[in-house]
């Protein structure tokens, strides 16, 4: 009885808060068939928005795998003063709102401070351009790779390396060779979620890009700003392009998660 | 002198692991590093493999000075308790990594991990992974990872640590022989002094990071150099103030010179041997006598004899705060 009781909570829950919306997108998107979802996704200003979203994730991606996974053997396999400091801030860009991400880089990156300012001043300005953008979105999805590779380093234990490094194994022979073939699955699942994370972030894009069309909207500035110019059809049609590539990730990381006792 | 470890010390924080510790390891010998945990011998073990650096003090590997080498550049082999096996590669592929990081021929690496795998019986198991074998071929297969490389000195700490009795015992006779077939200088780190007297040609005793003594099983047992090596060594009592062997305690029905007055507690026969627990001079101590004995002397509890202990330690020897253990 509180079985069902339960079940029938979570279900109601769920119904309301994520199928419900997620429900009344796609048929919203599709209520006219898929001839004016693909005439609103080929538009030359939702096509850039995708292709500005793939280069923003794609280099967010990048730096957080290569710093997710050098960080994690950071935090496993030293000791270090200030280790316990550098394992608590890896955890705050789930604490900071998005929006006060943006705000900050602006504070330290914008045209008008000095970092900002020489940088732009040889051509490679930060904020209301792609590397800001590159910079707001690799911070707010920083932990991801952090937290899903750690706990199977330290559970893998460093003897393994070790015995390697006994049979002759260089430090490079010795990470690509055992290491990494050894964290595999959970830095695969690692980079999945924070891809996910990448391509719907918002909060801190929407403040350091600047939103100019055609230069520096995303696919979820594009459907902001599509929304607010009354044309719906591209904006639910571009979120149920975001929500099938987030769907597709999760059930991709579903069958990547490290299982308990994996070989 | 495969091995030379001169003057090494090393700290963890407070703990002095290894205080001053100097040993030779003459080339070809098996020896053991025998004491009780936290002793150091496991610490001074990953300090040869370059697993540790020691603060202080230098080691030599086959005349080559190795203090500063990393592990891969020491040809040590290294076998750990709980094996460190490659769990995503095959049996085969475990044994071969040390050949394919060098890069040798394909056929080579396979005819070579073919002879390995002969040589410690798990020729069937090639194409398994390390998940599903036991223990015992686990280990085994750990040291034939370990050999080969053709490592100048074969390291194994506690390699039978994490295997049952019996498993623990036929790989115990089986390293033995093994190293009479390759001859390479072995090092291995225990705290079973029945495993490392069996084993071993040569012991070196450590407790609280110092080397306590060093010979061959039997002069150790026959002539240790303080109470601790005698008691770490093998069973003891204590008559009038002094070590000795329980099998040394030879039980007399008369008085007779040296002899001391005692008073029979209880007599527990354990198949051919007798354990004979005593009160002498309101002490507790014990005596292990053969069943013949016994039965010639009629021993049985509340009976008043006289105990004789042969070849006693005197004390003096004992330094302050070094316990025996407590088995």
């Amino acid at each position: 009885m509180t079985r069902w009781g339960l079940r029938g909570v979570a279900l109601v829950y769920l119904a309301f808060l994520l199928m419900m919306p997620v429900g009344v997108i796609l048929w919203r998107t599709f209520q006219h068939g898929f001839g004016p979802v693909t005439d609103a996704l080929t538009t030359s200003q939702a096509v850039h928005a995708f292709r500005v979203t793939a280069i923003v994730a794609g280099f967010a991606v990048v730096l957080n795998t290569v710093f997710g996974v050098a960080a994690a053997i950071l935090l496993v396999r030293h000791r270090f003063p200030g280790r316990r400091i550098l394992d608590a801030v890896i955890d705050l860009p789930i604490a900071v709102s998005p929006v006060v991400v943006g705000l900050a880089l602006i504070l330290v990156y914008g045209r008008n401070t000095s970092v900002g300012g020489w940088l732009g001043d040889r051509g490679f300005p930060i904020i209301f351009s792609i590397p800001g953008m590159v910079i707001a979105t690799t911070f707010v999805a920083l932990p991801l790779v952090v937290r899903a590779v750690a706990p199977v380093l330290e559970e893998i234990g460093e003897e393994q390396e070790q015995a390697a490094a006994t049979l002759g194994a260089s430090t490079f022979q010795r990470f690509t060779r055992i290491t990494l073939p050894s964290i595999r699955g959970a830095l695969a699942y690692g980079v999945v979620l924070a891809l996910a994370r990448s391509l719907g972030e918002y909060g801190a894009v929407a403040v350091v890009s600047g939103r100019v069309v055609g230069q520096t909207q995303t696919v979820t500035l594009f459907v902001q700003e599509r929304y607010q110019n009354f044309d719906q059809t591209a904006a639910y049609a571009a979120a149920t392009a975001l929500v099938v590539v987030a769907v597709v990730s999760l059930i991709i990381s579903r069958f990547l998660r490290p299982r308990g006792g994996e070989r | 002198m495969s091995i030379l470890v001169q003057n090494v010390s090393k700290s963890f924080g407070d703990f002095a692991a290894l205080h001053d510790v100097s040993v030779e390891i003459p080339s070809g010998s098996l020896t053991a590093l025998l004491g009780p945990s936290g002793g150091g011998k496991s610490t001074l073990l990953r300090v040869i493999a370059g697993l540790e650096q020691p603060d202080t003090g230098r080691v030599e590997i086959e005349g080559v000075e190795a203090t500063a080498l990393p592990p891969q550049r020491r040809g040590v082999g290294f076998v750990f308790q709980h094996y460190a096996a490659f769990k995503h590669m095959t049996v085969e592929r475990n044994v071969a990594f040390g050949l394919s990081i060098r890069h040798k021929p394909k056929e080579e690496i396979r005819q070579r991990v073919q002879e390995l795998l002969e040589l410690v019986h798990l020729e069937q198991f090639a194409h398994r992974y390390p998940s599903q074998l036991s223990g015992g071929q686990r280990q085994r297969m750990a040291l034939a990872r370990a050999l080969a490389v053709e490592p100048k000195v074969l390291l194994l700490d506690e390699p039978f640590g994490a295997l049952d009795a019996q498993v623990r015992k036929e790989l115990r006779a089986w390293l033995r022989r093994l190293h009479d077939q390759v001859h390479v200088t072995t090092v291995f780190v225990t705290h079973d002094q029945e495993e490392a007297m069996e084993v071993a040609d040569e012991i070196v005793v450590m407790a609280g990071g110092e080397v306590k003594q060093i010979g061959s099983p039997d002069e150790l047992y026959e002539r240790p150099a303080s109470e601790f090596v005698m008691s770490f060594l093998g069973p003891v009592t204590k008559i009038g103030g002094e070590l000795v062997r329980p099998h040394d305690v030879e039980i007399l029905t008369a008085g007779t010179a040296g002899a001391r007055p005692a008073l029979i507690s209880r007599v527990t026969r354990l198949g051919f041997e007798v354990r004979v627990d005593l009160e002498v001079e309101g002490e507790p101590a014990w005596a292990q006598v053969t069943r013949g004995t016994a039965d010639h002397l009629g021993l049985k509890s509340g009976d008043r004899v006289w105990v004789l202990p042969h070849k006693v330690r005197t004390s003096v020897a004992a330094s302050v705060g070094e316990t025996p253990p407590a088995s």
